[in-house]
This record gives structure tokens, C-alpha cells and sequence, in this order.
């Protein structure tokens, strides 16, 4: 079942991506292709099968509260495509959060 | 028309581990810290990296959801909410969705109404999100933040005023603090609110459409914007208008809310359980453990010290509204002074010193034994009340034993009766005027003449004898 366009532009805002007319239909075949697949898992019968959230079964292992030694500031910053201050610097956000 | 305010608080908590949720870098104090010095791959979202769960968070989590009466789930699960922002570097937060670790509790309010019971919808567990600094044309990116564990306690549509979501909010805060799973500090941004806010024409049911105030930071904020949202609904209703549903910022300057994101822009968050985390399990010996550790609350305290100590209600919520403060209060009585007294001291002369000099309970040089001391050598007669107020303040600066400063001062109280006779004939004598008006009726000058003679005594006369013996000889 093909997704409607409007929900390939809603997928697409969600990822901040802008694509352009002939990206959204190519992506639309393709993830529709996907999702399509990924149905054949509503063939199985599941009738019984109590839901699971994780592949692990066993218990949850936690760590204890005891601080490790963190990346040094320059290190953290390697990677990073532009930096100031100590800090990462990506473009101007406003207004909104969350 | 009249309306009915409906509020629900969400009220996110930093808990204060050492360390932050899924990995090991430290909680830095995100206001004075130095950007990006507690960063690891972990919370920085390096590829190939897994978040583990710190025990005590989860322990800490555990510890409000009892003392908020809710029920801590045997079964948990961690979920991603996805949604990019730069502060967040994977792209998606660690947060708890369908199955949160705490659910259905309550907290009693005091309202004008008197008490009420205000439902605790659930807690969960999730990470904080790194910090963001805006400059010219950019922003900068500052990750201490990320990771540091978080609490989301969601109350119930449960409050009908600002005034009732305020007094909620600041016994959560309290107990928090009693807890000892965070410092109550508002000023570092370690408690914030959300409030949603409807209102409903009066005698209705039906809940009207709700806005939601996102990152108040204060009491003040927080009620300043319910009060504001309720007006502004209102007056849309009255005009005939709808209410939308919107998500709203707090402009503290302006005292105003206002729109951040429209309906239609409502985020799409979608949820899915946390593939990198197990389910968090926690057993029946795990609660026990945790439930033993739960200290007496400030509830539980406050019941406690009207029965035992026979305290005033004002001076028993005073006493009770700080864990450290109430723990000061109790070894003093049982350094065997009286409750009665040792209320009136605190809440009296020591806290107008530690206010003066900004110094708290914690760290103050009068010990609990001290202040016993001090109460007992005045209801002992040893020093008068003004003099133990001198000693006091000595003992609050040098943190010597009030004896030893009585002795080496000599501030003991005068109480022979000859003695203080002696200052009261040479203050008669030398003020004959004001003897002849409180004699001729002007009784009121008796107190002046009081005056006069401890001040003769240095303030160390008995003030009874002294007052006996001033009698004495005016009448006489
Ligand atoms: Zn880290």
C-alpha cells in the first residue's frame, strides 16, 4: 500500500530534510516498498504471545553511581564541523524546544 | 461568565547522583561548570556506544514514588522519544512512555479550603538534554547537561488556582529535599514545571480545551503564568471565542504566555521501546531495601512534633520545612532543652543571625548542645534572657561554649538582692522628676525606670528582682 505523499512530507519535516519533488516521489516508492515488507510480520499468528519491549529476557544489569573520567574538552570537540567557546556550533535555532 | 480553572503540573526533577543516567561522567553544576568538561562518548552519542543504568537513579526515582504513595512497577521499560534538536545528540531522548517506574500516587495540599488530595498521575525516569547558548547567527552547544538523570512526575488535572499548583509544587520540592535526591535549588534549574492549564464555565464538568506552558523555572513563574493563562482563556471564552490548543512559552518580562508551537505542529514524537536497554526490573527485596532507607517525612514530622513536643502548628511547619533544620531542632531537646524554648530560639535569634550573615544550618558553629546549654543556664536564672542573646552571638561567631564565654565575660546574672537595691536607690536618686510623675500616676514611667537600672547593671540584674525591688521602693 503506497504512502500518501503528505505523509512522506511529514516523515521528511520530522527528519529535517528538505527534498525536492522527484526525491519525495522516489522515497515515497521506497519506503512504501519497506513498510510493505516489514507487514508480512502481521501474517504470523500472535494469538498468546504476550508483547515484548526488548530481545533480552534476563535481567536488567545496572552500574553502580561511581564517576569515570569523561572526554577531555578538546578531544569531545575533534569531530566537531565547527566549534567556539568550548562548545559546539551549529546554526541559529530559536524559539522552540521540545 | 464565571470559570473554573483546571491545572496539572509536570514537574521535572534532577535527581543528585554523582554520576550522570547512562554513563559515567559526573553531574557538574551546570550553571558554574565549565562547558563540555563532563562529555563522554556515551553522552555525546558516539556511534557504538550503550547507555547502562545508574542504581542509584533508579533508586532515587524509586524514593519519590514511595513517598508520593505511588507503586513502584516491578517492570519498567526505557523508550526513545524522537525528536532532533541540537542540545540532544542522538537525535532522541532516553525517556520511560507506556510503562513508567512509578504510577499512581498522591500528595496532600493545604488550600484555603483547607486539605486536599492532589492524585499523582506517574513518575518516570529519563536524561537530561545539553544546553544551549545562543550568539550572533549561531548556537553553541555546551553537553554537561546531557545525561544528567531526570524525574518527570506528572500530577493529575487535580489543582482549581495557581495558589493550589504553587502549594503543590512547593511541598514536591520539599520532600524532595527531605529525600536528599536534590539540592531544591531553583535558581540552578534543578526542579521545572509545566503546567496545563483549561478553565470550564463554574458547575460543569466537562474539561475545556488545555494550553501547556513549557521551562517555568520558579514558583513565581509558574504561577504568574497559570494566573495569566487562566485570564486570557477566559476573556476568549467570554468574547465568544474558542481556546486553542497550543503549547506556550513564558515571556518573564513581559508577564505574559505565548504561542511557541500551533496545534499543527504538534510533535510527532514516536515512541518505541529502547532497543539498547533491557526492561528495568526491580524485585520485591530491591523496594524493601529502598523503603527501609525512607526517612520520616515532613508530614509524618510534623504530626510528630505537635504531639510530642506540644510545639504551635506556625512554629512545628517552620521547624519542619527543612529536613537539616528539623534534625537541629530535635538533638537540641534531647541535649535536654524545652521543646517550647528551643523553637522560640530558632525561629527567633538564630535564624535572624544565619539570615544576616547568609550562613545555614549545616554550617553554623552553635552545636545543638550548645543552644541547649545557652536555653538551660537561662531557665536556670544563671543569665537573663538579653544577655543569653549577647552570648548567642558570641558563640554563633567564635563557637565557644556558652559557659566559658559567661565566665570570661562575666555576664553572669546579678541576682543578690542587696546588690541590685543598691542600683535602684542611685537611679531613684538621680532622676527625682521622673519618680514625682509615676508617683503623681504616670505609671508607664516605671518601665523607663527599669531601663535605667539594668542598664546601671550592665543587663545582668535579674530582671524579677530587679523589677521587685524597683517596685519596692517607688511604692514604698
Ligand atoms: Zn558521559
Amino acid at each position: 500500500m503506497p504512502l500518501k505523499l503528505e505523509e512522506v512530507d511529514h516523515i521528511a519535516k520530522l527528519a529535517r530534510l528538505d527534498l525536492s519533488a522527484e526525491e519525495k516521489a522516489r522515497y515515497r516508492v521506497q519506503l512504501s516498498d519497506i513498510l510493505d515488507h516489514i507487514a508480512k510480520l502481521n501474517e504470523l499468528d500472535t494469538t498468546g504471545i504476550s508483547p515484548t519491549a526488548n530481545a533480552f529476557q534476563g535481567t536488567s544489569a545496572t552500574r553502580a553511581d561511581k564517576v569515570h573520567k569523561s572526554l577531555s574538552t578538546a578531544d569531545l570537540l575533534k569531530n566537531a564541523p565547527d566549534a567556539d567557546k568550548n562548545q559546539f556550533k551549529v546554526p541559529a535555532v530559536f524559539g522552540e524546544k521540545k | 461568565m464565571k470559570y473554573e480553572p483546571v491545572i496539572g503540573l509536570e514537574v521535572h526533577v534532577e535527581l543528585a547522583t554523582e554520576s550522570k543516567i547512562f554513563c559515567g561522567c559526573p553531574v557538574v553544576d551546570s550553571v558554574e561548570a565549565e562547558p563540555n568538561i563532563a562529555v563522554c562518548p556515551v553522552c555525546s552519542a558516539m556511534p557504538g556506544t550503550l547507555p547502562v543504568v545508574n542504581e542509584r537513579a533508579v533508586e532515587y526515582a524509586m524514593r519519590v514514588g514511595m513517598a508520593l504513595g505511588c507503586k513502584i512497577e516491578p517492570v519498567s521499560i526505557f523508550a526513545r522519544k524522537n525528536y532532533f534538536y541540537p542540545d540532544l545528540p542522538k537525535g532522541y531522548q532516553i525517556s520511560q512512555f507506556e510503562e513508567p517506574l512509578a504510577t499512581n500516587g498522591e500528595m496532600l495540599i493545604e488550600t484555603e479550603d483547607g486539605e486536599k488530595v492532589i492524585r499523582v498521575l506517574r513518575a518516570h525516569l529519563e536524561e537530561d538534554a545539553g544546553k544551549l547558548t545562543h550568539v550572533e547567527g549561531a548556537s553553541l552547544v555546551d553537553l554537561n547537561r546531557a545525561g544528567v538523570p531526570l524525574l518527570e512526575i506528572v500530577s493529575q488535572p487535580d489543582m482549581h488556582s495557581a495558589a493550589e499548583a504553587r502549594a503543590y509544587a512547593e511541598n514536591l520540592r520539599e520532600i524532595l529535599r527531605y529525600l536528599g535526591v536534590n539540592s531544591g535549588d531553583m535558581e540552578k534549574g534543578v526542579i521545572r514545571f509545566e503546567a496545563n492549564t483549561s478553565v470550564r464555565p463554574v458547575g460543569t464538568e466537562k474539561l475545556g480545551i488545555r494550553t501547556e506552558v513549557k521551562n517555568l523555572n520558579s514558583f513565581r513563574s509558574m504561577e504568574d503564568a497559570i494566573n495569566c493563562e487562566i485570564a486570557r482563556q477566559s476573556k476568549v471564552l467570554d468574547e465568544g471565542g474558542e481556546v486553542d490548543q497550543v503549547t506556550m512559552g513564558w515571556d518573564e518580562e513581559k508577564g505574559q504566555t505565548y504561542v511557541m508551537r500551533g496545534k499543527e505542529d504538534a510533535h510527532d514524537y514516536r515512541y518505541f521501546p529502547e532497543p539498547d536497554l533491557p526492561p528495568l526490573k526491580v524485585d520485591d527485596a530491591w523496594r524493601k531495601r529502598v523503603r527501609a532507607d525512607l526517612p520520616e517525612l515532613p508530614r509524618a514530622k510534623f504530626e510528630r512534633f505537635l504531639a510530642d513536643f506540644k510545639l504551635s502548628e506556625y512554629d512545628a511547619k517552620v521547624l519542619v520545612s527543612d529536613r537539616a533544620i528539623a534534625e537541629y531542632f530535635e538533638e537540641t531537646v534531647n541535649n535536654g532543652a524545652k521543646p517550647k524554648a528551643v523553637a522560640n530560639w530558632m525561629t527567633g535569634e538564630l535564624f535572624a543571625l544565619m539570615n544576616q550573615t547568609e550562613v545555614s544550618i549545616d554550617e553554623i558553629k552553635v552545636t545543638p548542645k550548645a543552644l541547649a546549654e545557652l536555653i538551660s543556664l537561662v531557665s536556670e536564672g544563671k543569665i537573663n534572657k538579653n544577655t543569653a542573646k549577647e552570648v548567642l552571638g558570641e558563640i554563633f561567631k567564635s563557637g565557644k561554649n556558652p559557659q566559658a564565654i559567661v565566665e570570661k565575660k562575666g555576664l553572669a546574672q546579678v541576682s543578690d538582692t542587696a546588690l541590685i537595691s543598691g542600683f535602684v536607690s542611685s537611679v531613684i536618686n538621680a532622676h527625682p522628676d521622673e519618680v514625682t510623675s509615676y508617683r503623681s500616676g504616670k505609671t508607664g514611667v516605671a518601665n523607663w525606670l527599669f531601663g535605667q537600672v539594668m542598664r546601671e547593671a550592665r543587663g545582668r540584674a535579674n530582671p524579677q528582682i530587679l523589677r521587685e525591688e524597683l517596685m519596692k521602693q517607688l511604692d514604698g
